[in-house]
C-alpha cells in the first residue's frame, strides 16, 4: 500500500500555533504517514534553533486565562481580565507565555523544540518558504539543521498528491 | 498474556504515548509484542487507531488504577 502523505502549511509563529503543526506532524508520521510542513510568514521563526514564541491573550479572546499552581478550585477560575490590561499592560503577554508554558509542562505535553526533534528522527521534512525569508531577512544558517528549502510551487507539487492538506 | 518490551508513557500527553510508541516498536521484531503504559484518557482511542493505521495487530486494552494497559504486537 502506498504511504499516505500529509502537507501541512504553518504561517503562523504565536506559542498556541506553534504546537499544532508539530503535533500533527509527528503523529502523523508515526502513522507511517509522508509529512511535509511548509513554514512561511510567521511560521519561519519556528525552524530557529531557539524558539522565543508568545502567547497575546489580547489577540485572543476565547483564551481562558487559568493558572497552573495552587489548589484545584483556585486552578479551575478563568480569571475576567480586561481586554484593556491585557492589551495594554508590559510584559503581560511574557508572563501569559509563561503560564501557558507551565501549564503544558504540568499536563506532560512536550515542548515546541521536543515536538520539532521528534518531527526530524521520524523524516518529517521542515521547509522553509524561500520567498518569505528572502522579505524576512532570514538566511538558510538562520534554522536548525535539517531544514529544507522551497517555493510555493514545489510544496503543491507534494500537496497536489498528499490525502491530507492543511493550513495553520 | 506475555510480551516482549515495554515502554511507560504515563503522565505523557498526545502526541507523545503514539510517537513514543511508534519509536519502540521500530526497534522490535515483527510478531513481537509490545506493552504499552499509558494515562492519558486520549491515548485509550489513539493507541488503537495509531496501531490499526499501520499494521499492528491490538492485542488486549485494560485499566487499571487509573493506568491504561494496551497490548500491540508488531506487523510485517
Amino acid at each position: 500500500m502506498a504511504k499516505k502523505k500529509m502537507a501541512i502549511i504553518a504561517a503562523q509563529g504565536s506559542l498556541d500555533w506553534a504546537y499544532p503543526p508539530f503535533i500533527l506532524a509527528s503523529t502523523a508520521a508515526a502513522m507511517d504517514m509522508e509529512v511535509k510542513i511548509f513554514f512561511t510568514f510567521y511560521g519561519l521563526p519556528l525552524l530557529k534553533p531557539k524558539i522565543s514564541a508568545k502567547v497575546t491573550p489580547a489577540a485572543n479572546p476565547a483564551m481562558p486565562m487559568k493558572m497552573p499552581f495552587g489548589p484545584k478550585a483556585f486552578q479551575a477560575i478563568d480569571w475576567p481580565i480586561p481586554h484593556a490590561v491585557s492589551g495594554v499592560v508590559p510584559g503581560f503577554d511574557s508572563m501569559a507565555t509563561a503560564l501557558m508554558k507551565k501549564q503544558f509542562k504540568n499536563k506532560g505535553v512536550a515542548t515546541i523544540t521536543e515536538l520539532r526533534e521528534m518531527c526530524l528522527a521520524l523524516g518529517v521534512e521542515l521547509i522553509a518558504c524561500q520567498m518569505t525569508m528572502d522579505v524576512f531577512g532570514f538566511e538558510e544558517k538562520d534554522f536548525v539543521d535539517g531544514v529544507t528549502f522551497a517555493g510555493a510551487a514545489a510544496f503543491l507539487d507534494f500537496a497536489a498528491d498528499s490525502d491530507i492538506q492543511l493550513f495553520m | 498474556m506475555s510480551h516482549n518490551d515495554e515502554i511507560d508513557c504515563s503522565g505523557m500527553s498526545c502526541p507523545l504515548p503514539v510517537v513514543k510508541s511508534k519509536m519502540k516498536i521500530d526497534t522490535m521484531n515483527p510478531g513481537e509484542v509490545l506493552k504499552i503504559i499509558t494515562t492519558d484518557p486520549g491515548s485509550c482511542k489513539d493507541i488503537p487507531a495509531w496501531a490499526n493505521r499501520v499494521g499492528h495487530e491490538m492485542i488486549e486494552e485494560a485499566e487499571e488504577n487509573g493506568k491504561y494497559y494496551f497490548l500491540v504486537k508488531r506487523g510485517e
